[in-house]
């Protein structure tokens, strides 16, 4: 039975409250402009509209990634150590693998109207599937026992590796010759080659997905915290009652 | 519109992620933050 009403059961503030209500008016947007309003593209025709998910969840992936390496070498720094960092990293990780997985997932549904096939073992999409399976086993092994500070160090150390794909993720398409196409907005051209309302949709789905990225890792951190303090709290409940035990059998 | 069926999957897959994975977040917390007190909660 709780102690505390329900209102203190959760990891929510205000700003997180706040933060909710504008994401559900983005993607209310979102949606009404990538999907009836905005054009369709003149190659890649209606199925243009599933860029305005795929590309945003790309980018946040690598963000959240990012976040995650810079977060691990916070942790290994000796003057700013500090589980949150590493509970930081952790819930970036998480949010990062449901945004790449996300971006497989719209990317396989468009490869599908535009090449003919779902899947196909092109450069990009084979580095791309190696990351997200690469941040799998990140998140497998921050799941491994051991004390929070263990768990922090091995996985720390495991981001700093992993984060160093992105750079071979997102050059992939210059490297190999490849089917996926180079970026259309920060390619190496300097000049932006689309119609305004097309830039804005995908600008309003960067917004909305930065916004999303923002709201879960928020919650996803608090929830672990709560998770630590309860380990925390089992291992003291367990220490004292073996304790009693040993005093017990000593009399 | 043509592949309609593809444009309206991605997004319902997409929305239908994120929100099964905020839902998931937030009922695990609600969970573990019974045994919790508010008073050890920083954010609160």
């Amino acid at each position: 039975m709780s102690k505390h009403s329900p209102r203190d059961r959760v990891t929510g503030t205000p700003f997180t409250r706040g933060l909710g209500v504008v994401i559900l008016a983005g993607i209310t947007l979102l949606i009404i402009l990538a999907i009836f309003v905005s054009p369709a593209d003149v190659n890649q025709g209606e199925s243009v509209r599933i860029m305005y998910a795929h590309v945003p969840g790309a980018w946040l992936a690598y963000l959240a990634f990012v976040v995650t390496g810079i977060s691990s070498v916070a942790y290994l720094w000796k003057r700013t150590r500090s589980l949150t960092w590493d509970r930081i990293a952790g819930a970036s990780a998480e949010v990062g693998v449901l945004f790449m997985g996300i971006s497989l997932v719209t990317g396989s549904l468009w490869g599908r109207i535009t090449w003919g096939t779902y899947w196909t073992w092109d450069a990009r999409l084979t580095t791309t599937a190696f990351l997200f399976v690469t941040y799998i086993g990140y998140l497998a092994v921050r799941g491994l026992g051991g004390t929070h500070q263990q768990r922090a160090r091995r996985s720390a150390v495991l981001a700093l590796l992993a984060v160093l794909e992105i750079p071979l993720v997102h050059f992939s398409v210059q490297l190999w010759n490849t089917l996926h196409q180079e970026a259309s907005v920060a390619g190496r051209g300097t000049d932006v080659e689309m119609d305004g309302l097309m830039l804005f949709t995908l600008f309003l789905g960067v917004v909305v997905f930065t916004l999303m990225y923002v709201w879960l890792v928020l919650h996803r951190q608090r929830s672990l915290a709560l998770d630590d303090m309860l380990d925390d709290s089992g291992l003291d409940n367990a220490l004292t009652a073996r304790r009693a035990e040993a005093q017990g059998v000593a009399r | 519109m043509d592949d309609a069926g593809f444009i309206f999957a991605s997004y319902v897959i997409t929305f239908g992620l994120v929100g099964a994975y905020a839902l998931g977040v937030i009922r695990r917390a609600r969970k573990s933050s019974r045994e919790v007190p508010r008073d050890e909660r920083p954010w609160l």
